[in-house]
């Protein structure tokens, strides 16, 4: 039987690594479709999708809007603002009001942690997390496991760090738990100020120096360096922290192996991670990107059709 | 429940068949100009590499070869929900003015053949599409016939038809199972 995965996507942590492992095996074959000519297939098609956007996003919202455009589905976006939202309709009313008018899906991405599993809880609709304050970004966790695998092959035994700010980065935490169900031994280096208190309790190895890091890694995945930081006082300044935890070629070049560099974007170029790391050969941020999109088709493949899933063999 | 399995086609009844339908495929296109066989995942893939080198082995052209996977253009998702594994699409060639010959395993709806029928058309505008199957099983649900067929057998839904090729199951095989309670 299939390993299904249930009526939504919220994080990664309560995935088993059969349901990782069937989301990346199903992305495989969605690579190909974007490379097509014609870079559509009818799947969803009559399935709509909301893509309910309360933050900023352009990488993940038009990521997310390839991959349902290229399965036929149909899409609505609506962003915080300019709508009804910032009347101050609540989460739930708005996610009701799409729901009468027939929906399937919402993509939700929310400065509020817990805020795609409260709507989940709420709505028949299947929901996808998007990125929910600092919990979980499940499908840029995905991607990142995808990358690596293509890169690495089996991540059992492979050596990740996260590099940065691991305290509010959603992608960390999603990355964290992945990667350690993948059976990756996992890192973390930074700041003590931005890493969370008893991160070693999520069983990672915790670096003080990015050399250190760096020696040890397979791969580093750079963190952004959210800038309001330096003004809240975690960072005395953004060239301190480029000086002392900043990946650069001249670090690198000291490290046994060739170590493979992630960053999820959008960049801060000479903060965390220098220009010519993050155009220099070992870099996949772009192979990230694009598996970005082959990963949520996945998802929402396996989502839609677990609907019925129970039953009916298929006929020639 | 169908009953155990009979053999329809043993593996040198299987190699005779397909050699008498490559035979079929090179009488139907006129020779090999122009040809394209494409396998349906999974078993077609493998057919088709068999009749390939079988038309190589009478009219000595090399015989390009694809595959399709029809997963996501399948039209009962909601109803069966997602296949757990979708295989891969390998088109190798333009499609354009090809004479493209489908090959199956088995033929039973037609439904396969509708969704394999629509992704092609995505790939290209081929100049023709033809069908070859190794076995029609009869009850077809849409309005879909196969130009080449190796073996004819009716065989009620409910029943199974079973093709194995040494590739994947180690033999060559096909087997039959009948639903209990019909003739």
């Amino acid at each position: 039987m299939t390993p299904a995965l249930g009526k939504d996507l919220l994080g990664l942590a309560p995935l088993s690594a059969e349901q990782l492992r069937l989301i990346l095996d199903t992305a495989e074959p969605f690579k190909e479709v974007s490379e097509r000519q014609i870079k559509k297939v009818p799947t969803l098609r009559g399935m709509t999708v909301v893509n309910l956007f309360f933050e900023a996003s352009t990488r993940t919202r038009i990521s997310f809007e390839f991959a349902e455009k290229r399965l036929s589905a149909d899409t609505v976006n609506v962003a915080a603002s300019g709508s009804s939202v910032s009347k101050g309709e609540t989460l739930v009313d708005t996610a009701r009001n799409l729901e009468a008018m027939r929906i399937d899906m919402v993509v939700i991405r929310h400065p509020s942690s817990g805020a795609a599993k409260f709507l989940a809880e709420r709505i028949e609709s299947h929901v996808i997390n998007a990125g929910d304050g600092m919990h979980e970004h499940p499908t840029q966790g995905l991607l990142d496991l995808l990358t690596l695998r293509d890169k690495l092959g089996d991540l059992a035994g492979k050596r990740i760090c996260l590099v940065g700010d691991v305290l509010h980065s959603r992608v960390a935490r999603s990355n964290i738990a992945g990667l350690r169900t993948l059976g990756a031994e996992v890192a973390v280096c930074g700041p003590r100020s931005l890493l969370p208190h008893g991160v070693e309790e999520l069983g990672v190895t915790v670096f003080d120096r990015i050399e250190a890091a760096i020696e040890w890694a397979d791969a580093l995945n750079v963190l952004r360096l959210q800038l309001e930081r330096m003004t809240a006082g975690y960072i005395p300044s953004l060239r301190e922290y480029n000086r002392v935890f900043g990946v650069t070629s001249a670090r690198l070049a000291r490290a046994p192996r060739d170590v493979l560099i992630l960053h999820p974007g959008p960049m801060n170029r000479g903060v965390e991670i220098d220009s010519d790391v993050a155009d220099g050969p070992h870099s996949v941020i772009l192979h990230q990107v694009t598996n970005g999109v082959a990963v949520r088709m996945a998802v929402l493949y396996l989502l839609a059709g677990a609907r019925l899933a129970a039953g009916a063999e298929s006929r020639t | 429940m169908p009953s155990s399995p009979t053999v329809l086609l043993d593996a040198r009844a299987v190699a005779r068949t397909l050699k008498r339908m490559a035979g079929e495929i090179v009488e139907l296109n006129d020779g090999t100009a122009g040809l394209l066989l494409v396998g349906i995942q999974r078993r077609g893939v493998q057919l088709a590499d068999r009749l390939a080198a079988e038309i190589t082995a009478i009219e000595g052209a090399e015989i390009p070869r694809g595959a399709l996977d029809i997963t996501l253009y399948r039209d009962d998702l909601q109803a069966v929900g997602p296949r757990p594994v979708v295989g891969r699409t390998d088109l190798p060639l333009d499609l354009d003015g090809r004479r493209v010959v489908i090959v199956d395993d088995v033929l039973f709806t037609g439904r396969t053949i509708r969704a394999a029928m629509d992704e092609l058309t995505d790939f290209g505008r081929p100049a023709r599409i033809a069908l070859a199957v190794l076995i029609d099983r009869g009850g077809r649900e849409l309005p879909i016939h196969a130009d080449v067929i190796g073996k004819r057998v009716a065989v009620p839904p409910g029943g199974r038809v079973d093709v194995a090729v040494h590739e994947i199951d180690g033999r060559d095989e096909v087997t039959v199972s009948r639903p209990e309670h019909s003739a």
